[in-house]
């Protein structure tokens, strides 16, 4: 039998310490049972609409299977700054300060790699999308945690930030609309968390996957608050907003120099995003904004429900203002988060995420995404009745 | 909401799902359950809700319903235009549909009968003797593809991941 500990311990030691992501437990116990109804999916249950689709199908006919610009092609980049522009406030120019990604989650790797020196400070705020803290670990940065709570209705506090800046502290990384509790940032919270990155002078780093799914009138990009246009790096993509998760199209706008460090790490680990994908993104502008409002409306029917359900049953929780996810509170039940998701679908074959999947202050929480249909959600919502019933 | 905006979203949800319960939509729309019925019935009453149908996939079905489109050109008259002519036409319990619209023709029919000949004798004897009908044209449905924005051939539903970040 092979020893793997000799000779040496292969795989490298900021790796190791990983821990594995909590959702990948959870989904693999999913996995092997029937008849779960999921509230665990972060990802719209919407097919992608037929006229981005059929963009691709062309794309595609046309032989566009080729290798794009390494910022990704350019009318698509036009696109975006235009998009970002006339609906978040910030602009930028698409020739230098704008790069198309796999994803939003490459555009995250990217940024933290781009910004951070081995020992550099970066705040964030948890609970949050389980990729955080180890992209930062994967660039050699230390991640420091700020836990956000239901009653501050999960929105940092511009005193916690304060409290948690040190001389090494260089990145803050924002992430609203949030998955996993659908907290939102006003303006004013912007204004004032603005002050504090320009104080430090912090890098902001913002992840708006879920800027089109908010259920009020959004307010205008941490970027537009004055003297912030030069140090906010903004994230976004299409995966959320226009149900295109598979295409892996995501981008970044930000200053030139932070695009530039991150176009080089682009170019010599992906090259470019896929092609065909990138001609679909631009159908998504072109045409599908009245689909992606559809798709908005019907999430905002749901959350209405699903919200209205588990207070009904005592599993308190604030109306989400944004993304698709309702976070609930289950300390009612004595339970752990894990022991909570682990009993319900064993018992009631109904998966939720634990709250603690999205970091420590996630206990005492689950996270339903509502991306699924009303009928499933009614469904679940009974089967979590009788769970409590029985408990 | 408005009353006027509970309105729009409430027939919106019914042209969706003509069977949705005053409580779903009160829930779906953060809505009280008694306002909402009480909306629907003064929307039965006052005529902007006309009634409610199932869309049926015929073809799923045995009978032998036949349907067809028809374009008639119509004389407009000087007091009316094409008022009186398609309020005739409109009247026969054949007619499902009547459209006035811009283009070659003026009325667009839609016609729902037990045979090809049924059809055919209706607009023969009954359609095109119409004083101010100039003349029609007959288009009998051979397969529907979709209709009422739903498709009749169901796509294959992709599963997604069960759980996923």
């Amino acid at each position: 039998m092979r020893d793997l500990k000799f000779p040496r311990d292969r795989v490298a030691a900021h790796i190791s310490a990983l821990p594995r992501s909590g959702i990948r437990d959870f989904f693999d116990i999913v996995c092997t049972m029937d008849d779960v109804i999921s509230l665990g999916i972060g990802e719209p249950d919407f097919v992608t609409p037929w006229r981005i689709r059929e963009a691709t199908i062309y794309a595609l006919d046309k032989g566009h299977t080729n290798y794009t610009s390494n910022l990704g092609m350019l009318a698509l980049r036009q696109a975006c700054c235009r998009y970002v522009a006339d609906h978040f406030g910030p602009s930028f120019n698409p020739e230098t300060e704008c790069i198309i990604t796999v994803g939003v989650s490459e555009a995250l790797d990217l940024v933290l790699r781009a910004l951070l020196n081995p020992g550099d400070e970066v705040i964030y705020h948890e609970p949050c999308y389980v990729s955080y803290m180890p992209s930062i670990k994967m660039a050699h940065a230390v991640p420091v945690a700020v836990a956000t709570t239901a009653e501050q209705g999960f929105r940092i506090q511009p005193e916690q930030i304060e409290a948690a800046v040190t001389p090494k502290t260089k990145v803050l990384l924002l992430n609203y609309p949030n998955n996993p509790t659908g907290g939102n940032l006003s303006w004013d919270d912007k204004v004032a968390i603005a002050a504090i990155a320009m104080k430090h002078d912090l890098v902001v780093v913002s992840d708006e996957i879920y800027v089109e799914l908010t259920y009020a009138a959004p307010s205008p990009s941490i970027a537009t608050v004055p003297g912030m246009e030069d140090r906010t790096v903004f994230l976004h993509g299409f995966s959320k907003a226009y149900a295109m998760t598979g295409y892996r199209i995501g981008y970044a706008c930000g200053p030139r120099d932070v695009i530039e460090a991150m176009m080089k790490i682009h170019q010599y680990s992906m090259l470019c995003a896929c092609g065909f994908a990138q001609e679909a993104a631009l159908e998504a502008f072109t045409g599908a904004f009245s689909e992606m409002e559809i798709m908005r409306e019907e999430y905002r029917q749901r959350r209405n429900v699903i919200t209205k359900r588990l207070n009904e049953m005592g599993l308190t929780c604030r109306l989400p203002e944004g993304a698709f996810y309702v976070f609930p509170s289950i300390e009612k039940t004595g339970l752990s988060a894990y022991d909570f998701a682990m009993r319900l679908l064993a018992e009631k074959r109904v998966a939720v995420v634990p709250g603690t999947a999205f970091g420590p202050c996630g206990e005492g929480h689950a996270r339903c995404s509502y991306a699924t249909s009303l009928e499933e959600i009614e469904t679940a919502m009974s089967r979590i009745d009788e769970f409590l019933k029985e408990l | 909401m408005e009353t006027n905006e509970m309105r729009h979203a409430i027939v919106k949800l019914l042209q969706s799902n003509a069977r949705m319960s005053a409580r779903e939509i009160a829930d779906r729309l953060s809505m009280q359950e008694a306002e909402v019925t009480s909306l629907v019935t003064a929307m039965e009453r006052d005529g902007t809700i006309l009634g409610y149908c199932a869309m049926v996939n015929t073809d799923a079905m045995d009978d032998d319903e036949t349907r067809a489109i028809i374009e008639v050109e119509v004389q407009p008259e000087r007091d009316g235009g094409f008022d009186r002519v398609a309020r005739t036409i409109g009247r026969f319990r054949e007619v499902q549909a009547v459209y006035l619209v811009s283009g070659r023709y003026d009325l667009r029919l839609e016609i729902t009968g037990q045979s090809l000949r049924e059809i055919a004798f209706f607009v023969a004897s009954k359609l095109a003797p119409i004083d101010g009908v100039k003349s029609t044209a007959t288009h009998f449905l051979l397969k529907k593809y979709k209709e009422a924005g739903f498709m009749l051939d169901k796509e294959e539903e992709y599963a997604r991941l069960k759980v996923s970040p």
